[in-house]
Formats: structure tokens, C-alpha cells, sequence
């Protein structure tokens, strides 16, 4: 309920704040009362779509971070880390190089066949050998992956200036600027993506407990990982093509949300869920407001953000078991 | 009723075949021990029994139906596991966890109520309660002893409420006193509730001393099997981990107590042996 308030709160501030500062009152009639003629009124309605879409790819990052550390039962787990943002990304740059495609809507496909590629390729190296894919070797096959892919795109951003140019904007992770097609071409995805991960809470209470201890609960250990995998992918795709890669959203959030939930996957995913776009309006914001009249994308302040909390995690140390 | 049996059963990881052509019964009602030397394939015979491990030959029933064959929730409501290395969640309290047990009873809206006293609750109180650890239910498992971790694992298992309870290695890492209180505390279940218990072993001695009945294996299969008056003996020690022994009985128990030779002890120490030391 809380964590509803604070959203709301946000996403207000979210309509209020940013080169041209609006009151409350002015927010609250353009949203209620909307007069066309009223210049604060359209900007405040500009600033709509950018702020849904950093509620709908906030909440995707969040879900999808929170499954992805349950599923690997990896503290560390994260978009990024697992290579699921490589993919997305190096599909979208082959698809600018090698099909010119320019938008959103021709993103997602791309993002999307990338993300789960990768995620494919991840689990099936990670699955050799006789114990199947424990946390450290998705871990490290995600990290190996990605090492590749991004030096794969790299090649092609080198030798491609116009590339490189189209793909810039891109890649830093931004809501800004984009429009409600975006969000429609990705939106069918992501709600599925949502719904699996979100039914999936106990699967990933047990899964915590070891694969024999799941497996003694009475789960099918590899079709519930892999149809989690595939509601995490179905998000990841969704979010990276929507708003380029948001790293750190996806890892922090979970993290921060376990300190009042306890390790109950029913209660972190739809806190996650919540959280995760407060989290992601608050650094779009920030990014709004530091280098005024000019703008850091959201991609680069949760970064910001979301670094010293990694660093912390992994001094922590203990954090090797979720 | 729950009758766990092996026919025929073959076992391997990849490529490195385990366990092979090996028949047995789990006895209704009863502890049984698995025993033998490291590498054996008692701990893959365990995996194989409680459905970890498919087999590539043979199969595996419960009341006479291959356990693959059956819905996997279905089986779990009789068919419980406690594994060599459980993972406890980093924060979780001990009663939550042992809430986890009851995974196979619950239906996807059940397990979200809460506040009342469903029959969850309670099985969950009755476990922690036979377990002796209703005092540690709101700590974290983080914070335990092992000797209190594994009991709360058992408390765990116990929830799941099955008829019968495969565990590999229980006593593992804990010491002498843990180590009786863990198996003091299946036999009393064995015992009160009827539960079928199956329990891979190290140690011959409480192996003996606790078992109704024993499975002596070397090399994928089984040499022995019987009371443990029968298995255990000097012959058996000598085949199963190539050891001479005396084998006595356990003063206590009456049970076979196995004393291991080695090289520095004689066999049969002189019976002067004191005079050695005046001087």
C-alpha cells in the first residue's frame, strides 16, 4: 500500500519536474480538466508517455531482475550480468547495420529474438555437464557472453559511423523522447512476460532451497526454470527495445525490497514490481534536473545510483545464497 | 500404505554407470540404513529412489507405480526428501521455512492465506514441536548451530506430512551428541508416526545401532541386506571397506559393534600388556 503511495507520488513528480517547472495544481487540471490552449498544460501532457513508459519498463526491469535471482539462485543476477542486455543490444545494432531499421516498433524485434538468444545460449553452456546449470555457471556463461557480444557490436560500431550515430541515442538507456508507438509494440510482451513471472512465486520459494529440494517438493525442476527464463526474457526483450539498456534497476531493486519482505519470492515480485519504476522516474528525474537545461539519461543515473549498491553487495560478501 | 521398491534398477551420471541391475524393497514401517564405502553408489541409489535421478534401465515404485509415471505434487504428499546440501535463503525464519514443506498440500490461493489456523499452520506447529525447535521458530536459520539447522531441515520434511522420508547423510558435519539426536529424532517419528525412513549413512556403528534394517553396498550393488545382526559382520566389513575388524556386541544395544583393526592395534593384545609398563 505504502509502496502504491510512493509510486503515485512519484509518477506525479514525474509530470511536474523538468525544464519547465509545473505546480501540483497545474498537473492535477491538465490531467483532470485539459485545456488545449494552456502551454503548461501540453507540456505536462508530453511528459505523459515518458512517464508511463518509465513505469511500464520500470516495473518489467524490476520483476525481471527479482525472477532472474530467483531462478539462478544468484544474488547477482541482473539483466546485464547475464547477458540478456548483450543480446538485446548486439541484435539491435546488427539490425540498424544491416537492415537500416530506425524506431522503437523495429527495435523490439530485434531486442526481443536477441535477448532470448542470448538467454538460450547462456542456459544451454551453463547446462553442461552433470549438475546441470548451477548459479556460478549461468554466472559465468552470462559474463563470457556478454564479454563477446559487446565486443561484436563493438566491431560493428567501429566501422560504421552512421550505425554508431543511430544506434547512440539508443544504447545510453533513456525514456526520453519516445512515444506512445514504442510502448504499444511492446506492451502485448511484457504483460505476458509479467503475468508468468508473477504466478511464479512459489516456484522460486522452492527453487531456493536447492533443485533436489524443489524437485523432493514435487516441481519439475527444468520446465519451471525454463518457463520462468522465458517470462524473464519476454520482459527483458520488451524493456530493452522500449528504452535501450537500463542496467542496475533489475539488481537493486530486489535487493532493497528483501530488507521488509523477507526472502518470500510472493511478496518481492509485486513489491519489485512497484518499486523498481519509482526507482527508475527518480533517476530519470534526477537526470533531468542536474545539468539543467540539458538532460542525463535515466540509463546512466540508475547506474549511478545503482553501482555503490553492487559494490555493497558484493562486499557483503555472505550475500552467496539467496 | 507406501512400499518403495527397485527392480532392476540402473543408475548412471552421463556416460559412468553407478548403480546397476540392482533390486530392493524399502521395508514399510521400518528405518532402514544404507551403508558402504565411499563411492559406492549408495547416495545415487537414494537420488534414484526419491526420483532425483531417472533411471536409464529398471524402475522405481511406490505402491507398485513407477514414481516418473505419477504427477510430481502427487507423489511429493508421500514421497519426502531431505537432501545432502538443502540451501537455506539468506533472512528466512525458521518457521517460514519449514512452511516451504508444505509446497505439495497447498493449492495456488491456499498458500496465500494466512492469519487463521488452516491445517498448514498446524502441521507446520507439529513439526516444529516433534523437532524441539517450536523456540527457534521466529529466528533466522542463518543464526543456528548445525545441529539445530538440521533440525529444522527435518522439521521441514516432516511437514510434508509423507509416509515415507529419504534422507542422504543427515548427520554429516555435526557431532557425536548431534548426531544421536538427529537419528534419536527420525526414530521416534519412525515410531510415532509409522513413517517409512530411509537413511544413507557413514557411520557403521549408529548405521547398526539404529537400523531395523540394513542395505550393504559395494560397487553399484547390493551384498548385503537383512537386521543388522545378520549384515554386520567381520566378513562384511572385510568386503564392503576392505577392513579388518572385530565386530562385538554393542554393549548397550546388543547391536553388532564394529572395533577397526588398522595397523598400529594387534588384533589380540596380549593380556599381560600392563606388565610392559613397570618399570
Amino acid at each position: 500500500m505504502v509502496a502504491v503511495v510512493v509510486l503515485a507520488l512519484v509518477a506525479g513528480a514525474s509530470l511536474a519536474i523538468g525544464a519547465r517547472g509545473m505546480s501540483i495544481e497545474t498537473v492535477w487540471q491538465s490531467l483532470t480538466q485539459f485545456n488545449p490552449d494552456d502551454g503548461n498544460h501540453a507540456v505536462v501532457r508530453a511528459r505523459i508517455p515518458r512517464t508511463v513508459l518509465g513505469l511500464v519498463v520500470g516495473a518489467a526491469l524490476g520483476l525481471a531482475g527479482a525472477a532472474m535471482q530467483g531462478v539462478s539462485r544468484n544474488p547477482l543476477a541482473d539483466p546485464g550480468i547475464m547477458g540478456v542486455n548483450a543480446g538485446a543490444a548486439l541484435a539491435v545494432v546488427a539490425g540498424i547495420h544491416l537492415f537500416g531499421i530506425s524506431g522503437a516498433s523495429g527495435f523490439i524485434w530485434f531486442a526481443f529474438a536477441g535477448a532470448a538468444a542470448a538467454a538460450a545460449v547462456v542456459y544451454l553452456i551453463a547446462s553442461m555437464g552433470r549438475d546441470g546449470a548451477t548459479p556460478v555457471k549461468l554466472a559465468l556463461a552470462g559474463a563470457a557472453l556478454s564479454a563477446g557480444l559487446y565486443s561484436l557490436m563493438n566491431v560493428i560500431l567501429v566501422s560504421s559511423q552512421d550505425t554508431l550515430d543511430r544506434f547512440r541515442f539508443w544504447q545510453v538507456g533513456g525514456i526520453a523522447g519516445n512515444d506512445w508507438s514504442v510502448l504499444v509494440a511492446g506492451l502485448p510482451f511484457l504483460l505476458i512476460g509479467a503475468t508468468i513471472v508473477l504466478v511464479s512465486g512459489r516456484i522460486l520459494n522452492s527453487l531456493a532451497l536447492g533443485d533436489d529440494m524443489a524437485r523432493g517438493l514435487g516441481h519439475n525442476v527444468p520446465l519451471a526454470r525454463g518457463v520462468t527464463a522465458l517470462g524473464i526474457v519476454l520482459l527483458c526483450g520488451s524493456a530493452t527495445a522500449m528504452a535501450g539498456p537500463i542496467g542496475f534497476i533489475g539488481l537493486v531493486v530486489p535487493h532493497a525490497v528483501r530488507f521488509f519482505t523477507g526472502p518470500d519470492y510472493r511478496w518481492i515480485l509485486p513489491f519489485s514490481m512497484v518499486l523498481a519504476p519509482a526507482l527508475l522516474l527518480v533517476s530519470d528525474l534526477a537526470g533531468r534536473v542536474v545539468l539543467l537545461p540539458g538532460e542525463v539519461p535515466a540509463g546512466i543515473m540508475t547506474a549511478i545510483v545503482g553501482a555503490p549498491v553492487f559494490v555493497w553487495l558484493v562486499r557483503r560478501g555472505k550475500g552467496t545464497s539467496l | 500404505m507406501a512400499q518403495l521398491s527397485a527392480g532392476s534398477l540402473t543408475l548412471q551420471y552421463e556416460q559412468r554407470r553407478v548403480v546397476e541391475g540392482l533390486s530392493t524393497q524399502i521395508p514399510e514401517g521400518n528405518v532402514t540404513m544404507i551403508v558402504g564405502a565411499n563411492a559406492c553408489g549408495k547416495s545415487t541409489l537414494l537420488r534414484g529412489l526419491s526420483r532425483l535421478l531417472k533411471p536409464s534401465a529398471g524402475v522405481v515404485t511406490l505402491d507398485g507405480k513407477d514414481i516418473h509415471s505419477r504427477p510430481a505434487r502427487e507423489l511429493a504428499r508421500t514421497l519426502g526428501l531431505l537432501p545432502q546440501h538443502p540451501v537455506a535463503p539468506d533472512g528466512i525464519t525458521v518457521r517460514e521455512l519449514v512452511g516451504r514443506g508444505r509446497y505439495p498440500h497447498q493449492g495456488f490461493f491456499r498458500s496465500w492465506r494466512t492469519g487463521d489456523k488452516s491445517e498448514h499452520d498446524l502441521a507446520v506447529q507439529r513439526a516444529l514441536e516433534t523437532t524441539s525447535t517450536l523456540e527457534l521458530a521466529e529466528r533466522n536459520v542463518d543464526e543456528l548451530s548445525g545441529g539445530q539447522r538440521q533440525r529444522v531441515w527435518i522439521a521441514m520434511a516432516l511437514a510434508q506430512e509423507t509416509e515415507v522420508l529419504l534422507l542422504d547423510e543427515p548427520t554429516t558435519y555435526l557431532d557425536l551428541a548431534h548426531q544421536v539426536e538427529v537419528l534419536d529424532l527420525l526414530t521416534d517419528l519412525n515410531r510415532s508416526r509409522g513413517t517409512t525412513v530411509a537413511i544413507v549413512l557413514h557411520d557403521l556403528n549408529l548405521a547398526a545401532r539404529y537400523a531395523d534394517h540394513v542395505i550393504a553396498m559395494k560397487a553399484g550393488a547390493i551384498v548385503a541386506e537383512g537386521p543388522a545382526e545378520v549384515v554386520v559382520t567381520e566378513d562384511l566389513v572385510r568386503e564392503v571397506f576392505g577392513l579388518e575388524s572385530r565386530v562385538v556386541p554393542d554393549p548397550l544395544s546388543g547391536t553388532p559393534l564394529v572395533l577397526p583393526i588398522g595397523r598400529h592395534h594387534t588384533a589380540a593384545p596380549p593380556s599381560d600388556i600392563e606388565l610392559e609398563f613397570v618399570p
